[in-house]
């Protein structure tokens, strides 16, 4: 009778310590790639020193003096970004100010199924269209000799930023208590104005929440980016052939090898830097529309 | 009662409807946009030929069922491994953890792993899986990663809804704490656990940038186990080749028709087990 109970004792804690192992997983990961990618980043920003390799505005990976400056990357994801936030979050808002307060139930259906679609559709789909619609598009619009360009890519990132936009919006819009909304109601407010001037201040941290899981979107993104945006590693500039930071990454490292690949390393962990910065935002967004909405 | 605004109210009140009804009108129009140009592109270059066979240089053909096969294995791979993995992390957090501050920095985690852009995935992964080269187990992996947050939060948002008073029952008729899990909690998360399947299905369909370099780009045709030791594109990776590489946009457009009717599946198929789950729980 103590047997069987020291046994079931035992079973419990290695039970425990299985699950406990698997509940570290995640930290393990993220501890693994941080590792990795400073381990393997690092060094060659040295080699290359800091300022040179951040604000160098020659990339030449290839050449027999090679430069690895890498500020056109940096400033394309940057103007790359802002630009498909400009364009993405007002029609975003919108959408799911609609979409969560002001359309008829089957509409409102059809409409999150839609958006649902939108964030489905593999990022080479949203390449393809884009490199047979847009750049061509563009070309013949303003009368280019290539449409492969900053402007092609930002117009990709909008639209592929909408979904993640829309949905965290509209959750947080959701979550409003109805109180507030029937208090301005039974004040005279009309429904747009309690929408727009109660709702919408009630949400906003989820909205802010949205908009920076939007950045990270967009920064993140590499194979629409990739066929769209022409790919040359120029300063940006709207007409012109670009390349982002994840693009960067992608289009070498089939070939690369050497200080060439390491650099490679060395852009990732950027992006990467940039990218926990982002959660960081999002989390303290996150967090706080959870407290004001409680 | 609307008699008694003043015109410059109402007029705002106009603008700010046109101008959600637009932006919602301009949403609907590009996903109408995209699903129907994609549709009417690819599916005349859908043959059953292009389906069933492997490409072939000397005859100058592009099949592409080692690409369809390639992604089938690399779901079915991921999701064994990801499911008991991220659904025993989400057991973890919502039964055993009594340590707040593990808790969240494990959520935390969680949290960073799901902004990661894939491309870092696909760097690291390479580093991390490649030692021998590229292999759709490579890819799998690196899929595995990027997909536990995913089957986590599910399967933890399910738990959440297992009554607790069924635990307290069965701890009461003197059960231990793992049979209570195995006999009252897992079965009670299988919405949650399957709808993170879908969710990561979904998400390992579209994914491209991180199988880039560690699935690699192989067309041959192989068995499942064969299959995962050798590289291999996915369907994602094989149009971005014949779209970017090879400019065949007849063959690139045909995949991108096939991945559009996936995701368009996998999304009803999400709402519908989402529906049949919510029903019976609230028999």
């Amino acid at each position: 009778m103590k047997k069987a109970k020291r046994s079931r004792e035992a079973l419990e804690i290695a039970v425990h310590g299985v699950f406990l192992l698997l509940g570290l997983i995640t930290v393990g990961c993220v501890l693994a790639i941080t590792v990795y990618l400073v381990l393997s980043g690092l060094p060659t920003i040295r080699e290359i020193g800091l300022w040179n390799f951040l604000f160098g505005k020659e990339w030449a990976s290839t050449a027999a003096d090679p430069r690895f400056g890498i500020l056109p990357f940096l400033l394309t994801s940057v103007y790359g970004t802002a630009g498909a936030i400009l364009l993405g979050v007002p029609v975003g808002f919108l959408t799911a100010v609609y979409l969560a307060k002001a359309a008829p139930p089957k509409l409102r259906a059809a409409l999150s199924g839609a958006v649902s679609l939108l964030a489905g559709i593999p990022s080479v789909v949203y390449g393809l269209v884009g490199m047979m619609v847009l750049v061509p598009g563009i070309r013949k619009l303003f009368g280019l000799p290539d449409g492969a360009s900053l402007l092609a890519g930002i117009l990709v990132l909008a639209v592929m930023i909408l979904p993640s936009i829309i949905k965290v919006s509209v959750t947080a819009l959701e979550a409003v208590p109805p109180e507030y909304e029937d208090a301005s109601l039974a004040l005279g407010a009309t429904r747009e104005e309690t929408w727009f001037r109660v709702s919408v201040p009630a949400a906003r941290s989820g909205i802010a929440a949205a908009v920076v899981l939007g950045v990270g979107r967009a920064l993140g993104e590499a194979m629409a980016v990739i066929m769209v945006s022409g790919n040359a590693p120029n300063m940006p500039s709207l007409f012109e052939s670009v390349r982002f930071l994840t693009t960067a990454v992608a289009s070498e490292m089939s070939y690369a090898s050497g200080l060439q690949r390491q650099a490679l390393f060395s852009i990732a962990l950027v992006l990467y830097l940039f990218i926990l910065l982002i959660n960081a935002a999002l989390n303290y967004f996150l967090k706080r529309d959870k407290e004001g909405g409680k | 009662m609307k008699q008694s605004l003043s015109p410059r109210r109402r007029r705002w009140i106009f603008a700010v409807r046109g101008l959600m009804v637009l932006a919602a009108g301009l949403t609907c129009a590009l996903v109408l946009f995209l699903l129907g140009y994609v549709l009417v592109r690819g599916i005349p270059h859908i043959s059953w030929e292009l389906l069933s066979t492997a490409p072939s240089v000397l005859a100058d053909w592009d099949g592409i069922l080692p690409d369809i096969l390639n992604t089938v294995y690399i779901v079915l791979a991921a999701v064994v491994i990801v499911v008991p993995l991220g659904a025993g992390a989400a057991v973890y957090l919502n039964e055993y953890a009594a340590n707040r501050r593990m808790v969240s920095v494990i959520e935390y985690a969680a949290e960073t792993l799901s902004g990661i852009p894939s491309i870092i995935y696909g760097l690291v992964g390479m580093i991390m899986f490649c030692g021998r080269g590229s292999s759709l187990l490579a890819g799998a992996l690196t899929l595995v990663i990027m997909n536990l947050p995913t089957v986590m939060r599910t399967t933890q948002e399910s738990l959440k809804t297992v009554p607790q008073s069924y635990r307290e029952g069965a701890f009461g008729l003197g059960a231990g704490k793992w049979r209570v899990i195995r006999t009252v909690v897992l079965p009670g998360c299988v919405d949650g656990v399957i709808t993170g399947c879908i969710l990561a299905v979904g998400r390992i369909v579209g994914e491209s940038a991180a199988l880039l370099y560690t699935a690699g780009f192989g067309h041959a045709l192989n068995g499942l186990w064969k299959g995962l030791q050798n590289s291999g594109a996915t369907l994602t990776v094989s149009l971005y080749l014949y779209a970017k590489e090879d400019g065949k946009f007849d063959v690139a457009f045909a995949i991108a028709a096939i991945l559009m009717a996936l995701t368009l599946l996998i999304n009803l198929a999400a709402a519908a087990v989402g529906r049949y789950f919510r029903k019976r729980r609230s028999l």
